[in-house]
């Protein structure tokens, strides 16, 4: 359904050198499944995300939308309403001064939709229907959040794109509000892309997971595979680093050194000046190949 | 005991937020604060410092050695904070003033509470900056906080606390904000500060995972509560409390090690 091929997305700035975001990613999401995109801040995931919603251009590569290019978002009336995102800070992407019942019907209207009352919306989300009538600074956070994955909803998307929608919640609201995507998405046949830098939830939700490192997919599997055998050295890394609640006051492994500059990536493998199996060839070229882009898992 | 918090209670507006909490920490050890979020745990450490909102009413003590900060005038109070007792914040994007260069946030409350000239604040200041790795810290010190990364600004905001040389630090969620590989860093770091600078901490978290990693001592808050204390090995293995063991029973990792 949705297929991005060799996405190159840049940001270009005055006075600066021109910022690669994600450089050459290939991904693809099916009808019905989540999708999860995992990966350290700065790596390019929500760069990829605003892409496909049009509203990042793209510098090369194509992003399809069953079939047809997703073009950059101008002022003109969108026909593509068929992807919706949902943001990561609801405090930013709800408007202030209007009542959320008026903002979801907005979505419904986007959809052509007059039979749907945007209290129905609220009740497939999980809140009351009076509420419709409310103004946003009345909710908490994880309400405000599925306030705006209702209005999401609303327009009947084929592709929900979530760009870190939990990570401005509270630790107990995020499985909570991470789950309703899910289930969501999934009953009303649509794709879900979830982006988050939290692996432990999108374990919980997604069909299959993709690991980016500074604008490239290093590997794609499902998820049980990738959670239970992850193939490439930054996979184990991210894995490595998160702390289990045995006890026994094990520190967490530690990955050497930051996410490189994108405007200035280093030579050969992008990850090589941190990876602890670094060889020779590493150096030198790019792994460009897939599921696992890394020369220790080169398809034979 | 370095920090002696006994029976401390806090209302805000008739509703009880604390009812009687305990706790103590002792220098060179991690005191881990657990708990869902509105259990209390913020409030603690906000109360530790006398940061707590308007039309608080606290009662209990907190005891930092012969001194009761409850109790304790407001100018002295100011000598504690910052000084003695320091504490660094969740999120590292707003707790830095974007206007003001790093080495200023540095230096400001270093030059207040230990006096010390301008040159003198500013080498320590980099020395601090080296010390919590901070890669060119020279460089580093005219900057300001958008130039760094979060993980990097996090550091920056613990070497801001580490500033005066405290005996208590508060950390409320520092690692919550940051990615798990990031996070790595600074539980390490902060595991390392505390040995060699003899800190009592106190770390409030939700995440259990982070707590194993860094806590000698673990104790669980529910509904401002402290329902179990102990040290992290059993408290995380063999809770006595119902509530503990439902906590690492809701994780997503210990349904699956069992079937597994």
């Amino acid at each position: 359904m949705l297929d991005i091929k060799d996405l190159v997305v840049e940001h270009r700035s005055p006075g600066r050198p021109v910022v690669r975001a994600v450089a050459g990613a290939s991904l693809s999401v099916r009808a019905g499944e989540v999708v999860g995109l995992v990966g350290e801040s700065g790596c390019g995931k929500s760069t990829l995300a605003r892409a496909v919603c049009g509203l990042n251009p793209v510098t090369h590569g194509s992003i399809a939308f069953e079939g047809q290019q997703v073009t950059p978002l101008g002022l003109r009336r969108r026909k593509l309403t068929g992807i919706q995102m949902v943001f990561q800070d609801p405090y930013a992407s709800l408007n202030p001064r209007r009542r959320v019942g008026d903002q979801i019907a907005d979505g419904l209207r986007t959809a052509n939709d007059t039979a749907t009352d945007p209290a129905d919306l609220l009740e497939r989300v999980g809140l009351p229907r009076a509420f419709a009538g409310r103004h946003p600074h009345e909710f908490s956070g994880g309400q405000r959040q599925r306030i705006a994955i209702a209005r999401a909803l609303a327009a009947r998307p084929r592709l929900l794109i979530g760009d870190e929608p939990i990570s401005a919640l509270d630790a107990s609201a995020q499985a909570q509000v991470a789950r309703l995507m899910r289930d969501l998405a999934v009953d009303s046949g649509a794709g879900l892309l979830f982006i988050s830098h939290d692996l432990s939830v999108v374990r919980l939700i997604a069909d299959r997971i993709a690991v980016m490192y500074l604008g490239k997919i290093v590997e794609v599997g499902g998820t049980a595979e990738v959670w239970d055998d992850p193939k490439h050295p930054y996979t184990r890394a991210l894995l490595g680093a998160i702390p289990k609640p045995d006890g026994m006051g094990v520190l967490p492994a530690e990955l050497a050194g930051d996410v490189p500059d994108p405007a200035n990536p280093p030579g050969g493998c992008r990850f090589n000046p941190r990876c602890p199996l670094v060889m020779e060839v590493c150096r030198e070229k790019e792994p460009d190949f897939g599921p696992v882009a890394c020369w220790l898992h080169e398809p034979a | 005991m370095t920090l002696d918090i006994t029976d401390l209670k806090v209302s805000i507006g008739g509703k009880e937020i604390l009812r009687g909490v305990d706790l103590k920490l002792a220098a060179g050890r991690v005191h881990g604060l657990a708990g869902e979020s509105g259990s209390g745990k913020t409030m603690t450490g906000l109360a530790v410092l006398g940061l707590l909102p308007h039309g608080a009413r606290v009662s209990g003590r907190i005891g930092l050695g012969e001194r009761d900060l409850l109790t304790l005038p407001p100018k002295e109070l100011n000598q504690v904070r910052g000084g003695e007792v320091a504490m660094v914040f969740q999120d590292p994007a707003t707790s830095l003033h974007p206007m003001l260069t790093i080495g200023r946030q540095l230096t400001e409350h270093m030059r207040h509470h230990l006096g010390l000239g301008k040159a003198e604040a500013k080498a320590r200041a980099v020395e601090l900056l080296g010390k919590v790795r901070i890669p060119g810290a020279e460089e580093a010190y005219g900057r300001f906080p958008h130039q760094f990364s979060g993980g990097m600004r996090q550091r920056i905001a613990i070497a801001v606390a580490l500033a005066c040389s405290p005996k208590v630090l508060i950390a409320d969620e520092p690692t919550t904000a940051l990615d798990v590989t990031v996070q790595a860093g600074v539980l390490r770091l902060l595991r390392g500060l505390c040995d060699e600078l003899g800190l009592a901490v106190l770390l409030v978290t939700h995440d259990l995972g982070v707590m194993s990693a860094v806590a000698d001592e673990v104790s669980v808050m529910k509904d401002g509560l402290v329902v179990e204390t102990g040290p992290r090995g059993r408290v995380l293995r063999d809770p006595e409390h119902p509530y503990t063991r439902a906590l690492l029973d809701s994780l997503p990792d210990s349904a699956s090690d069992v079937e597994g």
